[in-house]
C-alpha cells in the first residue's frame, strides 16, 4: 500500500534525555493510524517532529515521497494535545487568522468556515469571544480550524478530551468521514476503545523506542493464542473442573451468564482446534458459552508494555 | 498576505483594541495634565494669601525702601517701642515684624536686625528682606566713604564669555542646556518605551503559553516569525500610543489653561520666575533668537538618524530579551528573577547618562558606556548632541546591532524551546540547557 508519511530512524535528545530512539513509522494513505504508548514515551515529540515544530537529531521524514519541507505545513492539520485559543479574540476573527496562517486566502477561509460552522451548527458563535464559550465549544472550533484547509494528513492528539459522549461521537464520525474523503489520519490517544473502533494501523512506542507496529488485524492475529471462554453446566462439576485443569491451561473467566455454571478461560495447544475442545467439553456436560478470546488493544497494549519493561 | 504581516496585524489590532490599552491611551494624558494643573492651582493658592509685615525702623535709613507687592504688604510703624510693636503685630496676626535698631555705625547693622514672627518665616520672605536691606546699606556705606554708588553701578562691567569651538562654531550656555534637554529626553523616552512595551511583549508571550494556543500557531509558522511579528506589532501599537499621548497632551495643555484661566506664568515657582527674569534681562527676543540659532546649530540630521537607529536597535535588543523571558516562564509571577538582569543595565544607562554625560559628555566613563550595547542607546543618544565623532557613532551602532542579532538568536532559542515547556520551573541552568536543544 502507498505510504503518505514515512518517518525513518528518528532520534531526538533533549540534553541528556533521549526522547526518541531510532523510531520509524509508515502511515499508509487513507488509513487511520493509531500512535499509542504510555505517558512520556515520546509520542508528542514524534508528532512535533512531523509538524516541523521540533527538528530531529537524526532521521528523515517523508511526506508523499518528498523530504519534509516548510511548505508541507499546508498539507498537514495538527490538533495538539496542549491546545487553546486566544481568549479575548472573537471566534470568527480567530478562525480566519488561523486559517490564513495555514495559507488560505481570506475569501477561501470565509467560505470554508461557513461550511463547517453550518455543518457543526455553531454559526451563531461567530462574534462571541472564546472566554464566553465552554471548553467543549472551544474544542469544536479547534477541530474546525485543524481540518479547514483540507490537509492530506490530519494529526489528532487526544481529540476527544473535553467532549461529552454525544459530541465525541460527532467528532469521531467527522474524522471517519474525512478519512472516507481521502485524508490520512494519525491519531494518538489513551482511549483504547476509540483505537479499537477507528484505527486500522497502530504503532506502539515505549521509552522512546517503537516496539510494535502494523495492521491492527495482523497484530491481533499475532496475539491470538487459541484461548476460549467457555461456560459449562457439568454433570459432575468437581470432576469436570479437575479434568479440565489437568488437560489444559485453565484460568477462571469473568463473562456474564444467567446460569450457575462453570466459567473458564481455556488455552488449547497450538496444534489443536476449537472443535477438539468443543468435543471434549460436550462430553463433560452442557455447553452454555463458547467464545474465542480476541485480544483487545487494551490487552495488547498492557501485555507488550509490561513485557518490554 | 504573508505570515509575518498577518501576525503583525493581529498583534497590533489585538493590542490597540484592548480595553485597558484604549483607556490608558486616553486617561494618561488627562491624568498628567490634571496633576500639573492641580499642582499649579495649589501653588497659586498657597501664594495668594497676602502677608502683612510690620517694619519698625529706628535707624531711619529705610524710609521707603520696602515696596509692597501683591503678596506682601509692608507697614511702617512710627514712634512705637519694640515691646508695643511686637504686641501689636501679634494681636493683628501679622506675618512678621522687622526690627531695625538705631546704630552708631552702619556696619553694626550686620547682625543687629531681628525678624519676629509667629512661626519661622519662609526662605523667600527672608531673602527678599535681606536683599533690600543689604542693597541700601551698601549704597549708604559707599556714600559715607565718599564714593558715589551710582558711579559704581555705571562703571560695573558685565562679563559674558563667548564660546566657540576650534572649528569656529559658536556655542553658548543656552546651547548646552538645549543639548542636555534633547539628549535627556531621547534617552528617557527610550527607557520608558522599553519598559512599557517590553513588558507588553512579555505578557503577550505568556498569554500564548497559558492559553495553550502556541503549539497550534507554531505548527503553521516558524517561531522566529512569531517572535518578530510580536515585537513589531507591539512596537507599532506602542508608537501609536505615544503619538496619541503627545497629541492629547498638547491639546489638553492648550485647552485646559484656557478653560480654567490658569496663567502659565503662575504655574512657575518664584525661583523659576526669577530665573526667567534673569534670562530675560537681555531681552526676551534676544533669548528666543539665541534659542533658534542654537537649535539650528545642533547636528539635526545626525541626531534624527542616530535617534532612529539607536531607538530601534536598543528597543529590539531589550524586546527580544523580554520575549525570551516570557517564553521561559509559566506566569507573570515567575518573571521576577529574570527581570533584574534586564532592568539593571537600563537603569544604569539612565543614571550614567544623566550624571556623567551632564558633567562631561566626552569623559572616559561616558565613552565606555556609549559602546556597551545594553547602555549605549541611552548614553550615546545623550552624548550625540554634544558632538561625537562619526566613527564612534558608527562603531557603537554596529556593536549594538551585532549584539541585537546575538540576543535574537538567544531569544529565539529560548523561545522555541520555552513556549512548549509547561510546568517546568525555568532556572538559569535550565535556560543554558535549552540553548543546546
Amino acid at each position: 500500500m502507498e505510504k503518505l508519511l514515512v518517518a525513518q530512524n528518528i532520534s531526538k535528545n533533549f540534553g541528556e534525555f533521549r526522547a526518541l530512539d531510532d523510531a520509524s513509522i509508515e502511515v499508509p494513505k487513507g488509513s487511520v493510524f493509531g500512535l499509542l504508548g504510555p505517558n512520556g514515551a515520546g509520542k508528542t515529540t514524534l508528532l512535533r517532529i512531523i509538524n516541523q515544530i521540533t527538528m530531529p537529531d537524526q532521521g528523515k521524514v517523508f511526506l508523499d515521497g518528498e523530504p519534509l519541507q516548510p511548505h508541507h505545513i499546508q498539507n498537514i492539520g495538527y490538533l495538539p494535545e496542549e491546545r487553546g485559543l486566544y481568549k479575548s479574540m472573537k471566534v470568527g476573527e480567530q478562525a480566519l487568522y488561523l486559517a490564513q496562517l495555514k495559507g488560505l486566502s481570506k475569501t477561501e477561509a470565509k467560505a470554508k468556515l461557513k461550511y463547517w460552522f453550518d455543518r457543526l451548527e455553531i454559526g451563531d458563535w461567530w462574534d462571541k469571544k472564546i472566554q464566553e464559550l465552554s471548553k467543549g465549544m472551544a474544542q469544536k472550533i479547534q477541530f474546525v480550524v485543524t481540518v479547514l484547509h483540507d490537509p492530506k494528513l490530519l494529526i489528532f492528539d487526544e481529540p476527544f478530551s473535553g467532549f461529552d459522549p454525544i459530541n465525541a461521537n460527532l467528532i469521531k464520525d467527522e474524522i471517519l468521514k474525512l478519512r472516507d474523503d481521502g485524508a490520512t489520519i494519525i491519531f494518538s490517544t489513551h482511549r483504547m476503545e476509540s483505537v479499537e473502533e477507528m484505527c486500522d494501523h497502530i504503532a506502539l512506542i515505549n521509552k522512546s523506542k517503537k516496539i510494535l507496529d502494523g495492521k491492527l488485524l495482523d497484530i491481533k492475529r499475532a496475539y491470538q493464542n487459541n484461548t476460549f471462554d467457555v461456560g459449562l453446566i457439568a454433570t459432575n462439576p468437581t470432576e469436570a473442573s479437575s479434568l479440565l485443569t489437568d488437560k489444559f491451561n485453565v484460568q477462571p473467566a469473568t463473562f456474564k451468564s444467567i446460569n450457575d455454571d462453570l466459567k473458564y478461560r481455556i488455552q488449547v495447544a497450538p496444534d489443536a482446534s476449537s472443535n477438539d475442545l468443543l468435543h471434549y467439553l460436550s462430553s463433560l456436560g452442557q455447553i452454555t458459552h463458547f467464545n474465542e478470546v480476541i485480544p483487545s488493544v487494551n490487552d495488547i497494549f498492557i501485555e507488550t508494555i509490561n513485557k518490554n519493561n | 498576505m504573508n505570515h509575518l504581516q498577518l501576525i503583525i496585524k493581529r498583534e497590533y489590532l489585538n493590542k490597540v483594541r484592548n480595553k485597558s490599552f484604549v483607556i490608558m491611551t486616553f486617561l494618561t494624558p488627562v491624568i498628567m495634565v490634571g496633576v500639573f494643573s492641580l499642582v499649579a492651582y495649589l501653588a497659586s493658592l498657597n501664594n495668594s494669601t497676602s502677608k502683612e509685615i510690620a517694619i519698625l525702623d529706628e535707624s531711619g535709613y529705610f524710609g521707603d525702601q520696602f515696596e509692597s507687592t501683591d503678596n506682601t504688604t509692608y507697614v511702617y510703624l512710627d514712634n512705637e517701642t519694640l515691646e508695643v510693636a511686637k504686641e501689636q503685630s501679634e494681636e493683628k496676626e501679622r506675618y512678621g515684624l522687622l526690627y531695625i535698631p538705631k546704630v552708631a555705625k552702619l556696619d553694626l547693622l550686620a547682625d543687629q536686625i531681628t525678624f519676629y514672627s509667629e512661626d519661622s518665616p519662609s526662605l523667600n520672605v527672608m531673602s527678599d528682606i535681606e536683599d533690600v536691606i543689604e542693597e541700601e546699606v551698601n549704597v549708604l556705606s559707599l556714600r559715607q566713604a565718599g564714593i558715589d554708588a551710582a558711579m559704581i553701578q555705571d562703571m560695573h562691567i558685565n562679563i559674558k564669555a563667548h564660546q566657540e569651538t576650534y572649528q569656529g562654531q559658536e556655542t553658548s550656555e543656552m546651547g548646552s542646556i538645549l543639548k542636555l534637554a534633547f539628549g535627556g529626553l531621547a534617552g528617557y523616552l527610550l527607557f520608558m518605551f522599553i519598559i512599557i512595551y517590553g513588558n507588553m511583549i512579555m505578557r503577550s508571550v505568556i498569554e500564548e503559553k497559558t492559553s495553550r494556543i502556541i503549539e497550534v500557531i507554531i505548527s503553521s509558522v516558524k517561531p522566529i516569525k512569531l517572535l518578530l511579528g510580536k515585537i513589531i506589532g507591539t512596537s507599532l501599537a506602542g508608537v501609536t500610543q505615544f503619538v496619541m499621548w503627545t497629541i492629547l497632551m498638547f491639546v489638553l495643555m492648550t485647552v485646559v489653561p484656557l478653560i480654567f484661566g490658569i496663567d502659565a506664568a503662575e504655574m512657575q515657582t518664584p525661583q523659576q520666575q526669577e530665573l526667567m527674569q534673569a534670562a530675560g534681562e537681555g531681552g526676551i527676543e534676544n533669548g528666543i533668537a539665541q534659542f533658534l540659532i542654537e537649535a539650528n546649530n545642533l547636528p539635526l540630521m545626525n541626531l534624527v538618524i542616530m535617534f532612529l537607529l539607536f531607538f530601534i536597535g536598543g528597543y529590539l535588543l531589550y524586546a527580544s530579551l523580554y520575549a525570551a523571558i516570557g517564553a521561559a516562564v509559566d506566569s507573570e509571577t515567575d518573571t521576577q528573577q529574570f527581570m533584574m538582569p534586564i532592568l539593571l543595565p537600563l537603569i544604569l544607562a539612565v543614571y550614567v547618562g544623566i550624571f556623567t554625560v551632564m558633567d562631561n559628555p566626552h569623559g572616559t566613563v561616558s565613552q565606555i558606556f556609549s559602546f556597551i550595547p545594553f547602555t549605549s542607546p541611552v548614553v550615546m543618544l545623550m552624548r550625540i548632541p554634544f558632538g561625537v565623532p562619526v566613527w564612534q557613532q558608527i562603531l557603537s551602532v554596529v556593536i549594538l546591532f551585532a549584539t541585537f542579532i546575538g540576543t535574537v538568536w538567544f531569544a529565539a532559542k529560548i523561545y522555541r524551546v520555552g513556549i512548549l515547556m509547561y510546568g517546568k520551573k525555568a532556572s538559569y541552568k535550565e535556560l543554558l540547557k535549552w540553548l543546546k536543544y
